[in-house]
């Protein structure tokens, strides 16, 4: 961002310079409207549904006042220079998340299928051990790169987390995905901490060695080609990715943290080649495991005709889901406006309605309106952390930032693009808006996470330390 | 670094900007056709979240609308389902809708444009969106006469006001209460299944009285009369005809014989008081293929769009080959006749030969009881001459009422009935039991024909020789022809 460097009064830029605004009093005045629009929704719903403002309603505003006010405390306290925007986005995603699980709490429908009921309390509850996390990564966490020491170790947390939903007993198969783990009732997908535990390894590994993989690589038909033995990691994690399509069967996963290592590879050592070559071998790798696993075929073949699908799982036949003609007939019924809040009828996509397929919650009830607004959100989100990556001052900043908010992104286009029709669905969650606990915990602590980060990039470089040999030298004047 | 990271940071705008289009298109280009798809459930939900608007006779409504704790709010009730079942058709929270039901859906839903306007100013004043109504022409005591006869026998019966062309009954049995499935429950899917086709042999969904042809049997007889006369095959009624008793069907070894009587060179009107085949056989043979399907034609035959609103299927008098169309003048040949269309034919007889086009919808109503549409009588064609006509109907009520005549169980007093029996064969060579048909007007004193029926009877319960269209069918028709008269009264 040369230009902005150019004219000290224009604040957009996240440059750090002496004298750069905090904007933590920009960020207050965006919470309380993140606070409040979800306010107004939960009221809306509860007009639209019981004909009465809902009776929790003051205490559902005051505890997400309270959650947004804490936490915006605490980076005032420990991220004075945080990005003022990442708080109040994610808040509103998470606030606007719960009033939908609420409203389909609500549905009669849900409730009698046994699929629904009092999911919005306990997505409350996640949400304040999400804060709650996201408060401890701010506290504790002077400076992300104490991470960088972490780099090996994460490695192995990292893959471990991404095994332990095959391990006999302890791993769940949910309707065909096996990315989730049952501990004492609760149900956690390891996924969502594993994406931001890999993102530090990568960022660590790649720092040390993006010298070697960028320069060492011969030059052919236009394209840097890296030498053999340097594809070794990129074979690796492409082998894990495959590995995770194979036996967790779940396409998403797979694709985000491939996706992502690809993204901090061309990052780190500025080769486009590394994209054509990722690209062609995550192509490759979910061509060749779609040939012979089932559930990935069955997902395209929804994704390729879900009307046929539907009549299929009408019929009774066993392994198919009317959900994604469901999601497709709730935008469809949404229009540009939608129906309003409540007024919608997306319970009718029964399983999931409340988490994967969240989204066509808003798409039927804020219509292609609150769909735009809500995907501009999240882009913002994703612009901010891009925008902290350009600004960081070390490598490691950098490719960690960019490796969140570009795993952020992917998961944002893979969740909402499989339950529009874009894409084959699969099993992820939309970041803050979905029900899960995991997913809303590990999403607040990357928010956390890129604060860090904003802080030490925008925090003003300490005054330059007086130098007496400097004063000395003054004292000598022409006359 | 920031160069690969700008571009990133493009390469997530692309993704983000490929959401919205793909958004664009699904909530704006493809909204409307995905919202009313008709598989997706909401386009039912929208149809029974308020209370449906009724159908009426007699301005009496035979249906309701009853608030329920399921998934749709209302529920849609018919009284007496099973008998208006052929008039109403069913709609389905779970199964759709047919007949009048779903052909008048925009009134009964209120979705209709005509109501729009109302809609609009419905929805500003916060009031519940109402749905009109749809007055039929039925006669509530002919339907019911004619359900009755019916009873536990397979059959129709379709009655017509001759001037008007109203249609007066429409039973079909056996037949299927749709209040039974009205609902989405499993009860109602279980309901549902039991009716279908496969599940029963008796198919009571089919509405006989519109949907299914019958070979129409010695009825037909009518219709070669007619032929006869208006292409001067035989100069009157009285005259003999030239005909040799047995029949040698031409270019075939067979003989056609007669059930009774005395038919060798009989007058047209003795030969359809005893209903002889042969004269008939010869009279269709005389006046040709051609000259026939015309007349069958102008009577309402080979009219594949014949609309109700419920539309008709198509009665058909072929192109056939010599031997074949002498027996389709008796009804026996690959002629085929829904019980509407022989109804019509005694009607275009009993109104001086004009031919009315049936009809059941006489008003939709708004909600506010505006009537939005009346439907005018419609002439369909001049079957036969005046003339022609008067011949028919002195010969028709020689079948009732000459002692000879087989149709004297239709007689009712104080009224000039002409009618009609007929047994027609069907099956492999005659194995299967033959229809019982019996099609009739009745007159009134002041000259005014009030309405014509025709009445099938599948299987009657008894043996071969007993079935004729006269015991079986004459009384039903008659039944419902009184019952019509009565209501006038």
């Amino acid at each position: 961002m040369s230009s902005t460097t150019n004219s000290p009064t224009h604040h957009t830029s996240t440059i750090g310079s002496i004298g750069t605004p905090s904007r933590r009093n920009t960020e207050l005045a965006l919470l309380v409207f993140a606070v409040a629009i979800p306010v107004f929704a939960y009221a809306n719903v509860g007009l639209a549904i019981n004909e009465e403002v809902p009776s929790g309603l003051l205490s559902y505003g005051l505890g997400l006042g309270l959650l947004a006010g804490v936490a915006h405390l605490v980076v005032r306290k420990f991220a004075p220079y945080a990005d003022p925007l990442l708080l109040p986005v994610a808040t509103l995603l998470n606030g606007l998340g719960l009033v939908a699980i609420w409203r389909l709490d609500q549905s009669k429908y849900l409730q009698r299928a046994e699929q629904a009921g009092t999911a919005a309390p306990r997505q409350l509850l996640y949400t304040a051990m999400g804060i709650a996390l996201f408060i401890v990564v701010l506290i504790f966490l002077k400076d992300h790169r104490v991470l960088q020491r972490y780099t090996y170790i994460s490695m192995v947390g990292a893959i471990f987390l991404l095994l332990l939903p095959l391990v006999p007993g302890l791993g769940q198969n949910i309707y065909g995905a096996k990315i989730w783990i049952s501990v004492a009732g609760f149900s956690i997908q390891p996924g969502e901490f594993a994406k931001i535990v890999l993102a530090i390894f990568f960022a660590g590994y790649l720092m040390v060695k993006r010298d070697a993989l960028a320069l060492a690589s011969r030059r052919v038909l236009g394209l840097y080609l890296p030498r053999g033995r340097d594809l070794g990691p990129i074979i690796v994690v492409w082998i894990i990715s495959i590995l995770i399509l194979v036996f967790e069967t779940d396409l998403g996963t797979s694709l985000l943290f491939f996706g992502m290592f690809v993204i901090m590879l061309y990052v780190a050592t500025e080769r486009t080649s590394w994209i054509v070559f990722g690209m062609l071998m995550s192509a490759a790798g979910a061509v060749g495991v779609a040939q012979f696993e089932s559930h990935v075929q069955q997902r395209v073949q929804a994704w390729l005709d879900p009307l046929k699908e539907y009549k299929l799982s009408q019929q009774g036949v066993v392994g198919h889901s009317e959900q994604a003609m469901q999601a497709l007939w709730a935008f469809g019924s949404g229009g540009t406006l939608g129906t309003g809040w409540g007024q919608g009828h997306s319970e009718l996509i029964k399983f999931a309605a409340n988490s994967d397929f969240i989204l066509a919650t808003f798409g039927e009830e804020l219509g292609l309106a609150g769909i735009m607004a809500l995907l501009l959100l999240y882009g913002l989100i994703v612009e901010r952390g891009v925008r902290t990556a350009l600004a960081a001052r070390d490598p490691f900043g950098k490719l960690l930032a960019i490796g969140l908010s570009g795993a952020f992104a992917l998961q944002v286009f893979v969740v909402a693009g499989g339950v529009m029709g874009l894409i084959p669905l699969t099993g992820m969650t939309m970041p803050f808006l979905a029900y899960g606990g995991s997913s809303v915990i590990a999403n607040w602590a990357l928010i956390g996470i890129l604060i860090r980060i904003s802080d030490t990039a925008r925090r003003p470089a300490p005054a330059p330390a007086s130098n007496p040999d400097a004063e000395m030298t003054q004292v000598v004047r022409p006359s | 670094m920031n160069k690969p990271l700008r571009r990133i940071a493009i390469f997530c705008g692309l993704l983000v900007l490929t959401l919205l289009l793909r958004d664009n298109y699904l909530q704006y280009v493809k909204a409307d056709s995905l919202a009313s798809d008709t598989k997706n459930r909401r386009v039912n939900i929208t149809r029974y979240s308020t209370p449906r608007g009724d159908i009426i006779v007699d301005g009496k409504a035979i249906t309701g609308s009853v608030e329920t704790t399921g998934d749709y709010k209302y529920k849609r009730t018919w009284s007496n389902g099973a008998m208006w079942a052929p008039v109403t058709g069913y709609s389905s929270q779970a199964f759709g809708a047919t007949q009048l039901e779903k052909l008048e859906d925009g009134i009964l839903s209120g979705n209709d444009d005509r109501l729009f306007f109302r809609n609009t100013l419905d929805m500003i004043t916060g009031k519940e969106k109402e749905g009109g109504s749809v007055v039929t022409t039925l006669n509530a005591a002919a339907q019911k006469a004619a359900y009755q006869g019916l009873g536990d026998k397979k059959g129709a019966v379709a009655a017509i006001e001759p001037s008007t062309g109203k249609i007066l009954a429409l039973v079909s049995t056996p037949s299927y209460d749709p209040s039974k499935f009205a609902g989405s429950s499993d009860t109602d899917a279980e309901a549902w299944n039991k009716v279908q086709k496969k599940n029963d042999a008796d198919d009571p969904m089919l509405n006989r009285a519109l949907r299914e042809t019958y070979p129409p049997g010695s009825t037909f007889k009518v219709v070669t009369a007619a032929a006869a006369l208006e292409n001067g095959e035989v100069a009157g009624v009285d005259d003999k005809t030239d005909t040799p008793d047995p029949f040698p069907l031409p270019q075939s070894s067979s003989k056609l014989t007669n059930e009774h009587g005395a038919c060798e060179d009989a007058t047209l009107r003795y030969a359809l008081t005893v209903s002889c085949n042969t004269v008939f056989a010869k009279m269709a043979d005389n006046v040709g293929n051609e000259k026939m399907i015309e007349q069958a034609g102008k009577f309402g035959f080979n009219e594949a769009e014949l609309d109700t609103p419920v539309r008709a299927a198509e009665s058909v008098y072929p192109k056939d080959n010599q031997p074949q169309n002498a027996l389709d003048g008796i009804g026996q040949g690959s002629n085929r006749a829904t019980p509407l269309q022989m109804a019509m034919v005694a009607s275009a007889v009993a109104n001086d030969g004009k031919l009315m086009r049936p009809y059941m919808v006489d008003q939709l109503k708004a909600p506010n009881l505006d009537t939005l549409e009346t439907t005018e009588p419609q002439q369909l064609s001049q079957a036969v001459s005046s003339k022609t006509a008067q011949a028919l109907q002195e010969m028709m009520e020689s079948v009732v009422n000459d002692p000879q005549g087989t149709g004297s169980k239709a007689k009712i007093n104080g009224a000039t009935v002409g009618g009609k029996t007929g047994t027609a064969q069907h099956g492999l060579n005659n194995s299967e039991k033959p229809y019982a048909w019996f099609i009739s007007y009745a007159k009134l004193s002041d000259g005014s024909a009030p309405v014509a029926v025709a009445v099938v009877v599948e299987d009657g319960a008894a043996d071969r020789g007993d079935i004729t269209g006269g015991g079986l069918a004459g009384p039903i028709a008659r039944d419902v022809m009184k019952a019509v008269i009565d209501s006038k009264k």
